[in-house]
Protein backbone atom coordinates (compact mmCIF):
# COMPACT_ATOMS: atom_id res chain seq x y z
CA UNK A 1 0.00 0.00 0.00
CA UNK A 2 1.25 3.79 -0.87
CA UNK A 3 1.82 5.89 2.11
CA UNK A 4 0.66 9.55 1.31
CA UNK A 5 1.69 12.35 3.87
CA UNK A 6 0.93 15.87 3.32
CA UNK A 7 2.44 18.74 4.96
CA UNK A 8 1.43 19.60 8.66
CA UNK A 9 1.35 23.32 7.37
CA UNK A 10 -1.72 22.19 6.12
CA UNK A 11 -3.23 21.59 9.66
CA UNK A 12 -4.19 24.61 10.35
CA UNK A 13 -6.46 24.62 7.25
CA UNK A 14 -8.14 21.52 7.18
CA UNK A 15 -7.80 18.27 8.45
CA UNK A 16 -4.76 16.10 6.95
CA UNK A 17 -5.09 12.41 7.12
CA UNK A 18 -2.54 10.30 6.16
CA UNK A 19 -3.81 7.16 4.35
CA UNK A 20 -2.56 3.68 3.04
CA UNK A 21 -3.64 3.59 -0.51
CA UNK A 22 -3.49 0.49 -3.58
CA UNK A 23 -3.34 4.01 -5.80
CA UNK A 24 -1.34 2.67 -9.11
CA UNK A 25 -0.82 6.71 -9.76
CA UNK A 26 -0.51 9.80 -8.11
CA UNK A 27 -3.88 11.40 -8.95
CA UNK A 28 -5.11 8.33 -7.37
CA UNK A 29 -3.51 8.65 -4.16
CA UNK A 30 -4.33 11.86 -3.52
CA UNK A 31 -7.78 11.28 -4.45
CA UNK A 32 -7.94 8.71 -1.74
CA UNK A 33 -7.00 11.16 0.37
CA UNK A 34 -9.98 13.82 -1.09
CA UNK A 35 -12.47 11.41 0.12
CA UNK A 36 -11.29 11.31 3.64
CA UNK A 37 -11.33 15.03 3.21
CA UNK A 38 -13.05 16.68 0.19
CA UNK A 39 -11.79 20.42 1.65
CA UNK A 40 -8.44 19.39 1.18
CA UNK A 41 -8.15 19.00 -2.52
CA UNK A 42 -8.25 22.68 -2.95
CA UNK A 43 -5.91 23.04 -1.09
CA UNK A 44 -3.11 21.01 -3.45
CA UNK A 45 -5.15 20.89 -6.44
CA UNK A 46 -6.37 24.05 -8.75
CA UNK A 47 -9.38 24.48 -10.50
CA UNK A 48 -8.21 22.65 -13.40
CA UNK A 49 -7.46 19.51 -10.86
CA UNK A 50 -3.37 20.46 -11.41
CA UNK A 51 -0.86 20.58 -8.96
CA UNK A 52 -0.94 24.11 -7.42
CA UNK A 53 2.48 26.20 -8.04
CA UNK A 54 3.58 26.61 -4.39
CA UNK A 55 2.84 22.78 -3.83
CA UNK A 56 5.13 19.81 -4.76
CA UNK A 57 5.30 16.33 -4.14
CA UNK A 58 8.22 13.97 -3.11
CA UNK A 59 7.45 10.11 -3.69
CA UNK A 60 10.16 7.71 -2.70
CA UNK A 61 12.48 10.44 -2.41
CA UNK A 62 12.04 12.13 -5.59
CA UNK A 63 10.34 15.19 -6.79
CA UNK A 64 7.76 14.87 -9.03
CA UNK A 65 7.49 16.85 -12.12
CA UNK A 66 4.77 15.85 -13.71
CA UNK A 67 2.16 18.25 -12.39
CA UNK A 68 -0.37 18.15 -14.87
CA UNK A 69 -1.72 14.61 -15.12
CA UNK A 70 -0.31 13.52 -11.73
CA UNK A 71 0.49 9.91 -13.68
CA UNK A 72 3.57 9.18 -11.81
CA UNK A 73 3.42 5.46 -11.25
CA UNK A 74 2.95 4.15 -7.05
CA UNK A 75 4.15 0.98 -6.21
CA UNK A 76 2.83 -1.02 -3.28
CA UNK A 77 5.78 0.54 -1.05
CA UNK A 78 5.86 3.76 -2.22
CA UNK A 79 6.18 6.89 0.53
CA UNK A 80 4.56 9.90 -1.01
CA UNK A 81 4.96 13.41 0.64
CA UNK A 82 2.82 16.47 -0.60
CA UNK A 83 4.84 19.34 0.76
CA UNK A 84 5.00 23.21 0.62
CA UNK A 85 7.66 24.72 -1.78
CA UNK A 86 9.77 27.26 -0.40
CA UNK A 87 9.17 29.19 -3.64
CA UNK A 88 5.78 29.99 -2.50
CA UNK A 89 6.64 31.41 1.13
CA UNK B 1 -25.43 56.76 11.31
CA UNK B 2 -21.76 57.60 12.06
CA UNK B 3 -20.07 53.93 11.77
CA UNK B 4 -18.63 52.42 14.49
CA UNK B 5 -17.19 49.22 13.23
CA UNK B 6 -14.96 49.34 10.12
CA UNK B 7 -12.15 45.79 9.11
CA UNK B 8 -8.97 46.25 7.56
CA UNK B 9 -7.85 43.05 5.16
CA UNK B 10 -4.14 42.89 5.36
CA UNK B 11 -1.14 40.85 3.55
CA UNK B 12 -1.16 39.73 7.05
CA UNK B 13 -5.01 38.94 8.86
CA UNK B 14 -7.94 40.57 9.21
CA UNK B 15 -8.25 43.47 11.62
CA UNK B 16 -11.64 44.22 13.13
CA UNK B 17 -11.63 48.55 13.84
CA UNK B 18 -14.22 49.38 16.79
CA UNK B 19 -14.00 53.23 17.35
CA UNK B 20 -13.04 55.03 20.63
CA UNK B 21 -12.47 58.02 22.06
CA UNK B 22 -9.46 58.44 20.40
CA UNK B 23 -10.43 56.92 17.35
CA UNK B 24 -10.29 53.71 16.65
CA UNK B 25 -8.54 50.63 17.93
CA UNK B 26 -8.18 46.84 17.32
CA UNK B 27 -10.27 45.07 18.38
CA UNK B 28 -9.85 41.51 17.14
CA UNK B 29 -7.65 39.66 14.47
CA UNK B 30 -8.85 37.06 12.30
CA UNK B 31 -6.51 35.10 10.30
CA UNK B 32 -3.54 36.30 11.39
CA UNK B 33 -0.52 35.79 9.29
CA UNK B 34 -2.64 34.73 6.36
CA UNK B 35 -2.95 37.37 3.38
CA UNK B 36 -6.61 38.44 2.98
CA UNK B 37 -7.19 40.04 -0.15
CA UNK B 38 -11.20 41.20 0.49
CA UNK B 39 -13.83 41.30 3.29
CA UNK B 40 -17.21 41.49 2.88
CA UNK B 41 -19.17 43.21 6.34
CA UNK B 42 -22.00 41.86 7.75
CA UNK B 43 -24.88 41.37 5.67
CA UNK B 44 -28.02 43.97 6.51
CA UNK B 45 -27.55 43.97 9.80
CA UNK B 46 -26.90 40.08 10.33
CA UNK B 47 -23.77 38.43 11.80
CA UNK B 48 -23.37 37.06 8.07
CA UNK B 49 -19.76 38.31 6.68
CA UNK B 50 -16.95 36.69 4.43
CA UNK B 51 -13.40 37.27 4.65
CA UNK B 52 -11.25 35.91 0.91
CA UNK B 53 -8.04 34.62 1.66
CA UNK B 54 -5.00 34.55 -0.63
CA UNK B 55 -2.95 31.34 0.59
CA UNK B 56 0.46 32.00 -0.38
CA UNK B 57 0.85 28.18 -1.07
CA UNK B 58 -2.66 26.38 -1.02
CA UNK B 59 -4.78 28.94 -3.00
CA UNK B 60 -7.92 31.06 -2.22
CA UNK B 61 -10.25 30.17 0.10
CA UNK B 62 -13.32 31.78 1.49
CA UNK B 63 -13.96 31.99 5.37
CA UNK B 64 -18.00 32.58 6.44
CA UNK B 65 -18.82 34.26 10.02
CA UNK B 66 -22.32 33.99 11.30
CA UNK B 67 -21.72 36.20 14.73
CA UNK B 68 -19.67 38.73 12.88
CA UNK B 69 -16.09 37.57 12.79
CA UNK B 70 -16.07 36.02 16.36
CA UNK B 71 -15.69 32.46 14.77
CA UNK B 72 -15.20 31.72 11.12
CA UNK B 73 -15.56 28.60 9.13
CA UNK B 74 -14.76 27.52 5.45
CA UNK B 75 -16.99 27.81 2.59
CA UNK B 76 -17.11 26.90 -1.01
CA UNK B 77 -14.27 28.84 -3.15
CA UNK B 78 -15.18 30.22 -6.45
CA UNK B 79 -13.91 27.77 -8.88
CA UNK B 80 -13.69 28.16 -12.61
CA UNK B 81 -15.05 25.37 -14.61
CA UNK B 82 -13.11 22.96 -16.85
CA UNK B 83 -11.14 24.82 -18.96
CA UNK B 84 -12.08 23.46 -22.63
CA UNK B 85 -9.20 22.24 -24.68
CA UNK B 86 -7.42 25.18 -26.91
CA UNK B 87 -9.31 27.83 -25.02
CA UNK B 88 -7.69 31.13 -25.64
CA UNK B 89 -6.72 33.31 -22.32
CA UNK B 90 -5.51 33.18 -19.05
CA UNK B 91 -5.79 29.79 -17.28
CA UNK B 92 -9.31 28.98 -16.01
CA UNK B 93 -7.61 29.11 -12.48
CA UNK B 94 -8.81 31.60 -9.43
CA UNK B 95 -5.93 33.44 -8.84
CA UNK B 96 -7.51 35.65 -6.18
CA UNK B 97 -10.80 37.36 -5.22
CA UNK B 98 -10.69 41.15 -5.35
CA UNK B 99 -13.81 42.49 -4.43
CA UNK B 100 -16.85 41.33 -2.79
CA UNK B 101 -20.72 42.96 -2.70
CA UNK B 102 -23.63 42.00 -1.31
CA UNK B 103 -27.65 43.18 -1.84
CA UNK B 104 -31.03 42.34 -2.53
CA UNK B 105 -30.08 38.23 -1.26
CA UNK B 106 -27.35 38.04 -3.89
CA UNK B 107 -23.38 38.25 -2.92
CA UNK B 108 -21.09 38.78 -6.27
CA UNK B 109 -17.32 38.31 -6.13
CA UNK B 110 -15.11 39.79 -8.75
CA UNK B 111 -12.21 37.82 -9.86
CA UNK B 112 -8.78 38.18 -11.21
CA UNK B 113 -8.63 36.36 -14.13
CA UNK B 114 -11.32 38.01 -14.57
CA UNK B 115 -14.48 35.93 -13.81
CA UNK B 116 -17.33 37.62 -12.13
CA UNK B 117 -18.85 34.98 -9.61
CA UNK B 118 -22.95 35.00 -7.72
CA UNK B 119 -23.72 33.20 -4.71
CA UNK B 120 -27.57 32.66 -3.71
CA UNK B 121 -27.03 31.10 -0.15
CA UNK B 122 -24.89 33.53 1.72
CA UNK B 123 -21.37 32.49 0.12
CA UNK B 124 -22.02 28.67 1.02
CA UNK B 125 -21.47 28.22 -2.62
CA UNK B 126 -20.64 30.15 -6.12
CA UNK B 127 -21.79 30.21 -9.72
CA UNK B 128 -19.72 31.74 -12.57
CA UNK B 129 -21.31 34.60 -14.74
CA UNK B 130 -20.92 32.69 -17.61
CA UNK B 131 -22.65 35.63 -19.70
CA UNK B 132 -19.58 37.43 -19.09
CA UNK B 133 -17.03 35.14 -18.88
CA UNK B 134 -18.00 34.02 -22.28
CA UNK B 135 -17.91 37.74 -23.51
CA UNK B 136 -15.74 37.59 -26.31
CA UNK B 137 -14.19 40.77 -25.65
CA UNK B 138 -12.81 38.73 -22.67
CA UNK B 139 -10.04 37.82 -24.53
CA UNK B 140 -9.14 41.62 -24.97
CA UNK B 141 -8.72 42.51 -21.63
CA UNK B 142 -5.41 41.82 -19.78
CA UNK B 143 -3.66 42.42 -16.49
CA UNK B 144 -3.17 45.89 -14.96
CA UNK B 145 -0.86 45.34 -11.77
CA UNK B 146 -1.13 41.52 -11.86
CA UNK B 147 -0.13 38.73 -15.08
CA UNK B 148 -4.08 38.51 -15.28
CA UNK B 149 -7.28 40.69 -15.67
CA UNK B 150 -9.30 41.32 -12.50
CA UNK B 151 -12.62 42.56 -11.27
CA UNK B 152 -11.56 45.26 -8.55
CA UNK B 153 -15.03 46.90 -8.70
CA UNK B 154 -18.74 45.48 -8.01
CA UNK B 155 -21.47 48.15 -8.44
CA UNK B 156 -24.57 46.74 -7.39
CA UNK B 157 -27.94 49.47 -8.19
CA UNK B 158 -29.16 50.22 -4.52
CA UNK B 159 -33.00 49.13 -6.11
CA UNK B 160 -32.68 47.62 -8.85
CA UNK B 161 -31.49 43.83 -8.51
CA UNK B 162 -29.53 42.68 -11.10
CA UNK B 163 -27.89 45.67 -12.11
CA UNK B 164 -24.53 45.99 -11.64
CA UNK B 165 -21.13 48.07 -12.77
CA UNK B 166 -17.74 46.29 -12.94
CA UNK B 167 -14.59 48.11 -13.03
CA UNK B 168 -11.99 45.83 -14.70
CA UNK B 169 -8.19 45.72 -14.89
CA UNK B 170 -7.15 46.34 -17.93
CA UNK B 171 -10.89 45.74 -19.08
CA UNK B 172 -12.96 48.75 -19.03
CA UNK B 173 -16.28 49.50 -17.41
CA UNK B 174 -19.30 46.89 -18.11
CA UNK B 175 -22.49 47.19 -17.28
CA UNK B 176 -25.73 45.08 -16.49
CA UNK B 177 -29.19 45.38 -17.35
CA UNK B 178 -30.59 42.02 -17.51
CA UNK B 179 -29.74 40.79 -13.72
CA UNK B 180 -26.53 39.40 -15.11
CA UNK B 181 -27.75 38.15 -17.88
CA UNK B 182 -26.56 41.19 -20.56
CA UNK B 183 -23.68 42.87 -20.40
CA UNK B 184 -22.61 46.24 -22.16
CA UNK B 185 -19.37 47.93 -22.49
CA UNK B 186 -19.50 50.87 -21.10
CA UNK B 187 -16.25 53.04 -21.07
CA UNK B 188 -17.00 55.63 -23.37
CA UNK B 189 -14.64 59.10 -22.62
CA UNK B 190 -12.33 56.83 -20.89
CA UNK B 191 -8.45 57.45 -22.37
CA UNK B 192 -5.84 54.71 -22.30
CA UNK B 193 -2.25 56.18 -22.95
CA UNK B 194 -0.80 52.97 -22.44
CA UNK B 195 -2.19 51.65 -25.66
CA UNK B 196 -1.10 52.67 -29.64
CA UNK B 197 -2.45 55.87 -30.03
CA UNK B 198 -4.81 54.91 -31.72
CA UNK B 199 -6.30 52.72 -29.79
CA UNK B 200 -6.58 54.99 -26.89
CA UNK B 201 -10.16 55.28 -26.89
CA UNK B 202 -10.69 51.85 -26.90
CA UNK B 203 -13.44 51.02 -24.10
CA UNK B 204 -12.54 47.16 -23.37
CA UNK B 205 -8.80 47.93 -22.78
CA UNK B 206 -9.41 51.06 -20.44
CA UNK B 207 -8.01 50.22 -16.77
CA UNK B 208 -10.56 52.07 -14.19
CA UNK B 209 -8.81 51.61 -10.72
CA UNK B 210 -11.64 51.73 -9.07
CA UNK B 211 -15.37 53.16 -9.79
CA UNK B 212 -17.10 53.90 -7.04
CA UNK B 213 -20.66 55.71 -7.00
CA UNK B 214 -22.51 57.65 -5.16
CA UNK B 215 -25.78 55.58 -3.24
CA UNK B 216 -28.53 58.48 -3.54
CA UNK B 217 -27.74 59.07 -6.93
CA UNK B 218 -26.62 55.97 -8.50
CA UNK B 219 -25.89 57.70 -12.23
CA UNK B 220 -23.24 59.57 -10.33
CA UNK B 221 -20.37 57.48 -10.94
CA UNK B 222 -16.35 58.15 -10.32
CA UNK B 223 -13.03 56.17 -11.73
CA UNK B 224 -10.08 56.58 -9.90
CA UNK B 225 -8.33 55.80 -13.88
CA UNK B 226 -4.90 54.94 -14.92
CA UNK B 227 -4.43 57.51 -16.63
CA UNK B 228 -6.95 60.21 -14.57
CA UNK B 229 -9.79 61.35 -12.53
CA UNK B 230 -12.95 60.50 -15.04
CA UNK B 231 -16.43 61.61 -13.76
CA UNK B 232 -19.89 59.89 -15.08
CA UNK B 233 -23.32 61.70 -14.70
CA UNK B 234 -25.35 59.30 -16.44
CA UNK B 235 -25.03 55.98 -14.81
CA UNK B 236 -21.27 55.13 -17.27
CA UNK B 237 -22.70 56.04 -20.16
CA UNK B 238 -20.23 58.50 -20.66
CA UNK B 239 -17.18 59.57 -19.38
CA UNK B 240 -15.85 63.21 -18.46
CA UNK B 241 -11.85 63.23 -17.51
CA UNK B 242 -11.49 65.66 -15.08
CA UNK B 243 -8.34 67.73 -14.05
CA UNK B 244 -7.35 67.83 -10.27
CA UNK B 245 -4.41 70.27 -10.46
CA UNK B 246 -1.48 68.63 -8.74
CA UNK B 247 -1.65 64.84 -10.15
CA UNK B 248 -4.60 62.83 -11.25
CA UNK B 249 -2.57 59.26 -10.41
CA UNK B 250 -3.69 57.15 -8.02
CA UNK B 251 -6.03 54.13 -7.30
CA UNK B 252 -8.70 54.75 -4.80
CA UNK B 253 -11.70 56.75 -5.08
CA UNK B 254 -14.50 56.86 -2.49
CA UNK B 255 -17.83 58.85 -3.55
CA UNK B 256 -19.86 60.75 -1.07
CA UNK B 257 -23.40 58.76 -0.32
CA UNK B 258 -25.86 61.54 -0.97
CA UNK B 259 -24.06 64.80 -2.53
CA UNK B 260 -23.48 63.39 -6.00
CA UNK B 261 -21.06 65.78 -6.72
CA UNK B 262 -18.45 64.89 -3.37
CA UNK B 263 -15.04 62.63 -4.13
CA UNK B 264 -12.11 61.70 -2.32
CA UNK B 265 -8.85 60.52 -4.39
CA UNK B 266 -5.36 59.44 -2.79
CA UNK B 267 -3.11 60.63 -5.11
CA UNK B 268 0.57 60.10 -5.69
CA UNK B 269 3.07 61.02 -8.46
CA UNK B 270 2.41 59.13 -11.58
CA UNK B 271 2.30 55.77 -13.04
CA UNK B 272 6.17 55.26 -13.02
CA UNK B 273 6.51 56.43 -9.78
CA UNK B 274 3.93 55.69 -7.26
CA UNK B 275 4.39 57.48 -4.00
CA UNK B 276 2.85 60.64 -2.40
CA UNK B 277 3.83 63.78 -4.44
CA UNK B 278 7.38 65.18 -2.69
CA UNK B 279 6.92 62.83 0.31
CA UNK B 280 3.66 64.66 1.43
CA UNK B 281 0.48 62.35 1.65
CA UNK B 282 -2.73 64.08 0.94
CA UNK B 283 -6.19 63.72 -0.36
CA UNK B 284 -8.44 65.03 -2.62
CA UNK B 285 -11.40 66.05 -2.22
CA UNK B 286 -14.13 68.07 -4.34
CA UNK B 287 -17.27 69.00 -4.11
CA UNK B 288 -18.57 70.23 -6.74
CA UNK B 289 -18.85 67.80 -9.43
CA UNK B 290 -14.89 67.60 -9.75
CA UNK B 291 -14.75 71.29 -11.37
CA UNK B 292 -12.20 72.22 -8.11
CA UNK B 293 -10.41 69.93 -5.96
CA UNK B 294 -9.03 70.57 -2.44
CA UNK B 295 -5.81 69.15 -1.42
CA UNK B 296 -6.43 67.85 2.30
CA UNK B 297 -3.25 67.48 4.65
CA UNK B 298 -3.99 67.92 8.44
CA UNK B 299 -3.30 65.54 10.24
CA UNK B 300 -1.81 63.46 7.32
CA UNK B 301 2.37 63.29 6.99
CA UNK B 302 4.03 66.09 5.27
CA UNK B 303 7.98 64.64 5.21
CA UNK B 304 9.79 61.85 4.35
CA UNK B 305 6.32 59.84 3.68
CA UNK B 306 6.19 56.71 1.25
CA UNK B 307 2.77 55.37 1.40
CA UNK B 308 0.69 54.33 -1.33
CA UNK B 309 -3.14 53.98 -0.87
CA UNK B 310 -4.16 50.92 -3.05
CA UNK B 311 -7.50 50.53 -4.88
CA UNK B 312 -9.52 49.41 -1.86
CA UNK B 313 -7.78 51.41 0.57
CA UNK B 314 -9.76 54.73 1.32
CA UNK B 315 -13.81 54.49 2.00
CA UNK B 316 -16.34 56.88 3.57
CA UNK B 317 -19.04 55.88 5.49
CA UNK B 318 -22.93 56.26 5.08
CA UNK B 319 -22.71 59.76 7.14
CA UNK B 320 -20.21 61.30 4.58
CA UNK B 321 -18.22 62.71 7.34
CA UNK B 322 -16.01 59.46 8.56
CA UNK B 323 -13.29 58.04 6.55
CA UNK B 324 -10.41 55.53 6.83
CA UNK B 325 -7.60 55.09 4.22
CA UNK B 326 -4.79 52.32 4.78
CA UNK B 327 -1.95 52.25 3.29
CA UNK B 328 0.41 49.50 1.47
CA UNK B 329 2.73 50.54 4.07
CA UNK B 330 0.59 49.28 6.73
CA UNK B 331 -0.29 52.80 7.85
CA UNK B 332 -4.04 53.38 9.23
CA UNK B 333 -6.07 57.16 9.20
CA UNK B 334 -9.20 58.32 9.90
CA UNK B 335 -10.87 61.01 9.66
CA UNK B 336 -14.19 62.50 11.40
CA UNK B 337 -14.91 65.83 9.43
CA UNK B 338 -14.96 65.00 6.02
CA UNK B 339 -11.44 64.32 4.93
CA UNK B 340 -10.50 67.91 6.23
CA UNK B 341 -8.29 66.15 9.49
CA UNK B 342 -6.72 62.85 10.20
CA UNK B 343 -5.33 60.93 12.78
CA UNK B 344 -3.37 57.99 12.83
CA UNK B 345 -5.13 54.99 13.70
CA UNK B 346 -1.67 52.68 13.40
CA UNK B 347 1.35 52.87 12.42
CA UNK B 348 2.28 48.89 12.24
CA UNK B 349 -0.19 47.36 10.42
CA UNK B 350 0.98 45.01 7.88
CA UNK B 351 0.10 46.18 4.18
CA UNK B 352 -3.51 47.07 3.82
CA UNK B 353 -5.29 45.68 0.71
CA UNK B 354 -8.70 46.74 1.59
CA UNK B 355 -10.71 48.87 4.63
CA UNK B 356 -14.51 48.80 4.46
CA UNK B 357 -16.80 50.28 7.21
CA UNK B 358 -19.85 47.69 8.38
Amino acid sequence: MAHVVFTQQLKRFTEVPEVDTPAATLREALQAAFDRNPRLRGYVLDDQGHLRPNVVVFIDGRRSRERVLLNDALTLDSQVHVLQALSGG
Amino acid sequence: MTATRAWAATRKGLFELQRSSRSWDVARVSFLAEPVSMVLPPIGGSGRMLAALNLGHFGVKVHASDDAGVTWREVDTPTYPPQPEGAEGPAWKLVQIWSMEAIHGAIWAGTLPGGLFKSSDGGEHWQLVDSLWSRPERLGWFGGGYDVPGIHSILPHPTRPGELLLGISCGGVWGSREGGMQWELQAKGMRADFMPPDQAGDENTQDPHLIASCAAVPTAVWCQHHNGIFRSTDGSQRWQELKPPITGFGFAVAAHPREPGTAWFAPAVKDEKRVPVDGALFVHRTRDGGQTFEALRTGLPQKDCYDLVYRHGLVVDDTGRSLLMGSTTGNLWASDDAGESWVEVSGHLPPIHAVRFG
